[in-house]
C-alpha cells in the first residue's frame, strides 16, 4: 500500500469524526423538537432530514456546489471570513457530509426519544429537575442505545460516501481524496491491488463497527434488566 | 405550614369536557378526590402539579402562588413544592434505587423541609432494594421508591394519583398502610386522587366529589361517603349506586318521568319535569333492588333491567350478600338474603334482571 493511499484512509476518518460530532450537536436538539413537537411544519422538517435518503448524492452535491461557489452568498461569506474557497476544501466536504448524513443521526435518535416515557420526564419536572437537567439525566441515559446507533451509523455512512464528495471536493490528494474516491481512482487506472486494498479496510472496518453495535446493543439490552 | 390550605379556582377545557373546579381545601391530612373516570379527577391533580395550563383561573399553596392567568403568573412543576406518587411510579429505569433517591435528593436543595433519608428509608423498608433497577422491583416495591422519592424532596404536599391501581390485592394491602401513615408521619398533606371506593374510605380525612369536571360535594369523608350512598358497605350501613341516564319521556297522566339507564327504561316518580336527552343521575339504594331469573310478570315493580352477575359478596354475621350486576356499562348493587342466593343458585356470570321498585327512587 502506498502513503497516499494511507492519508486517504487518515482523511477519511477524519472527515467522519468531525460530521459525527457536528451532527451530535445540530441532530440531538433536532431530534429532540421532532420526538416531542405537534406542530403543522413538523412533517415538513421530517421531510427535510429525510430527503438525502432518497436524493441521489450528485443532486444533493451538485446544489450544494452552486451554494458553496464563491458568487453565492454562503460561498462568498465563507471566502470572506476564512480566505479560502469552500469548494475543493476539506470544509467544504465537512458542510456537504452533515447534510448527507443528516438523516442517519436524527432518525434513531428521535425514535429513542419518543420512547422516552412521558411519565419519567414529568417525574424529574416535579423532582425539581430543569428541562435541561432532565434531559441529560434521565432522557439522554434512557436513549442511550439511540445515541450509539446514531453515531455508529453517521460515522460509517460518512465513511462510505462518494457522490457528493466528488460534485463538492473534487479528488485532491491530502484535502479531499477520502477513500471511497481513492477507491474509484486505482479502478480507472486500472490498479485493482491498490483499489482492493482500501476496499477491504473499509470492508472490514464497517463490519467490525456494525458488530461492536448490535453486541453492546444486546448487552446493554440485558444490564437494563 | 403557615397560611395553609389548597385555594384552586379553574377552567380547563379538553374537547368536550370541561373541568370547572373551585376549592379551598384546608389541607391537613389526606384528602381525597374521588369519582368517575373522565370526572377530571386526574386533570385537576396535573393542573394542582403544573402538567397542564388551565385556560384561567389561580392556584395557590398556602402562600406560594403556583398559577394565575389573570397576572400572567405560571410556576413550572419543578418550582412547586410537591413531591408525586404516580400511579406507575415513574422510577427512572436507568438508575438504581439508591441513585432514584438521590436524584430526589441532590434537587431537594432549595426546597423549604429537609427530610432525612434513613427515616424515609426505614419508613418505608427501602435499604434491601438500594443496589436494585426498578425494572427488578415488583409493583408495590416500585411504588415504595417512588412514596420514598417524593417525600426526599421535602414537599409542602404530596399529591397520590391512582397509587394503588397497577398493583394486586395482596400489594395494595401492604401499601395502603403506608400512604395512609406517611402524611401525618412526615407532617406533609397529601391529595389523593382514586376512583376505587373502599381506597378512599380506608385514606381520606377529607373528600372532593368530583363528576363531570364539576365538584359535587366536598367535606369531611364520613359525611360525602354517606351523603351519597358511597360507604364501601361491610355490615349494615346503606349501600347503593349512582346510575347514569338520559331522560327519554314523561308519563304526566301518572306522574312518572321514564329514563333510560344503559338501554333500558325506567320510570321513576317525576320530582320536577326536565327536557327529553337531559342526563341524570338515579341514585339507588342496594335494599331496594330485588333479583328475578326471569322477566317480571304480574308484579307491581315496573322496572326490570337486564344484566349478568358480577360477583356476589356475602356480609359476615348478617344474613344478607351484596349482588354486584353489571347492567352494560354500568353496575348496581342488590342487597339480598344469603338464602335467597342460595336458592335461586346465583353465580357471577348468570343473567337476571334486576328490579327496581319505582317508590324508591328520585333522580
Amino acid at each position: 500500500m502506498t502513503l497516499p493511499d494511507l492519508s486517504s484512509l487518515w482523511l477519511t476518518a477524519h472527515l467522519a469524526a468531525v460530521t459525527t460530532a457536528i451532527l451530535l450537536c445540530l441532530g440531538t436538539p433536532l431530534a429532540w423538537w421532532l420526538a416531542a413537537s405537534k406542530s403543522r411544519v413538523r412533517p415538513v422538517v421530517e421531510a427535510v432530514v429525510a430527503l438525502p435518503l432518497v436524493l441521489p448524492p450528485t443532486v444533493l452535491g451538485f446544489y450544494l456546489l452552486i451554494a458553496m461557489n464563491p458568487g453565492a452568498p454562503l460561498g462568498g461569506f465563507w471566502l470572506s471570513v476564512t480566505g479560502e474557497t469552500l469548494t475543493f476544501s476539506f470544509a467544504g466536504l465537512v458542510v456537504a457530509s452533515v447534510l448527507y448524513s443528516l438523516p442517519f443521526m436524527v432518525q434513531p435518535l428521535q425514535a429513542a426519544f419518543a420512547l422516552v416515557p412521558r411519565g419519567a420526564m414529568e417525574a424529574a419536572a416535579g423532582l425539581g429537575a430543569s428541562p435541561l437537567d432532565a434531559f441529560f439525566t434521565v432522557a439522554a441515559p434512557l436513549a442511550s442505545r439511540g445515541f450509539l446507533s446514531a453515531i455508529v451509523l453517521t460515522f460509517a455512512h460518512t465513511l462510505g460516501e462518494f457522490g457528493v464528495v466528488l460534485m463538492v471536493g473534487g479528488n485532491i490528494p491530502d484535502r479531499t481524496r477520502v477513500v471511497s474516491i481513492a477507491i474509484y481512482e486505482h479502478v480507472e487506472t486500472l490498479r485493482y491491488a491498490e483499489a482492493n486494498a482500501l476496499a477491504a479496510i473499509l470492508l472490514a472496518v464497517s463490519f467490525a463497527v456494525l458488530v461492536f453495535v448490535y453486541a453492546y446493543n444486546r448487552r446493554l439490552a440485558v444490564h437494563a434488566g | 405550614m403557615p397560611g395553609s390550605g389548597l385555594r384552586i379556582d379553574v377552567r380547563k377545557r379538553l374537547g368536550d369536557f370541561e373541568l370547572a373546579v373551585a376549592l379551598d381545601l384546608p389541607l391537613s391530612g389526606i384528602t381525597s378526590v374521588f369519582g368517575p373516570s373522565g370526572a377530571g379527577k386526574s386533570t385537576l391533580l396535573r393542573l394542582i402539579a403544573g402538567f397542564e395550563r388551565p385556560d384561567e383561573g389561580t392556584i395557590r399553596l398556602g402562600s406560594a402562588v403556583f398559577c394565575d392567568t389573570g397576572a400572567g403568573l405560571f410556576l413550572p412543576p419543578r418550582r412547586r413544592q410537591v413531591g408525586h406518587v404516580f400511579q406507575d411510579a415513574n422510577l427512572f429505569a436507568h438508575l438504581t434505587v439508591a441513585g432514584n433517591l438521590a436524584y430526589a435528593e441532590r434537587r431537594a436543595g432549595r426546597r423549604s423541609q429537609v427530610i432525612a433519608r434513613e427515616e424515609v428509608t426505614e419508613a418505608l423498608g427501602l435499604a434491601p432494594l438500594f443496589g436494585r433497577k426498578p425494572l427488578t422491583l415488583s409493583g408495590g416495591e416500585r411504588q415504595r421508591v417512588a412514596i420514598g422519592r417524593a417525600l426526599l424532596t421535602g414537599p409542602d404536599l404530596l399529591l397520590f394519583d391512582e397509587p394503588l391501581s397497577a398493583l394486586d390485592r395482596d400489594r395494595t394491602a401492604a401499601i395502603l398502610p403506608l400512604l395512609a401513615d406517611m402524611p401525618a408521619r412526615f407532617g406533609i398533606p397529601a391529595i389523593h386522587v382514586s376512583h376505587d371506593i373502599d381506597e378512599v374510605a380506608r385514606l381520606a380525612d377529607r373528600v372532593v366529589l368530583l363528576d363531570q369536571g364539576r365538584v359535587r360535594d366536598e367535606g369531611p369523608a364520613a359525611r360525602v361517603l354517606t351523603r351519597h350512598g358511597l360507604e364501601p358497605g361491610t355490615g349494615l350501613q346503606e349501600r347503593g349506586v349512582v346510575l347514569e341516564g338520559v331522560v327519554a319521556g314523561h308519563d304526566p297522566a301518572f306522574d312518572l318521568m321514564q329514563v333510560r339507564i344503559d338501554g333500558t327504561l325506567v320510570r321513576l316518580p317525576v320530582a320536577r319535569s326536565r327536557p327529553d336527552g337531559t342526563p341524570v343521575r338515579v341514585r339507588i339504594a342496594a335494599r331496594d333492588v330485588a333479583l328475578s331469573l326471569h322477566p317480571p310478570e304480574g308484579l307491581s315493580v315496573r322496572n326490570a333491567l337486564p344484566g349478568l352477575i358480577a360477583g356476589i359478596r356475602s356480609i359476615d354475621g348478617t344474613a344478607f350478600a351484596d349482588v354486584q350486576v353489571r347492567l352494560q356499562e354500568q353496575d348496581i348493587v342488590a342487597r339480598i338474603t344469603r338464602a335467597a342466593v342460595a336458592d335461586l343458585l346465583l353465580q357471577p356470570g348468570l343473567a337476571v334482571f334486576v328490579l327496581i321498585k319505582s317508590a324508591s327512587l328520585s333522580a
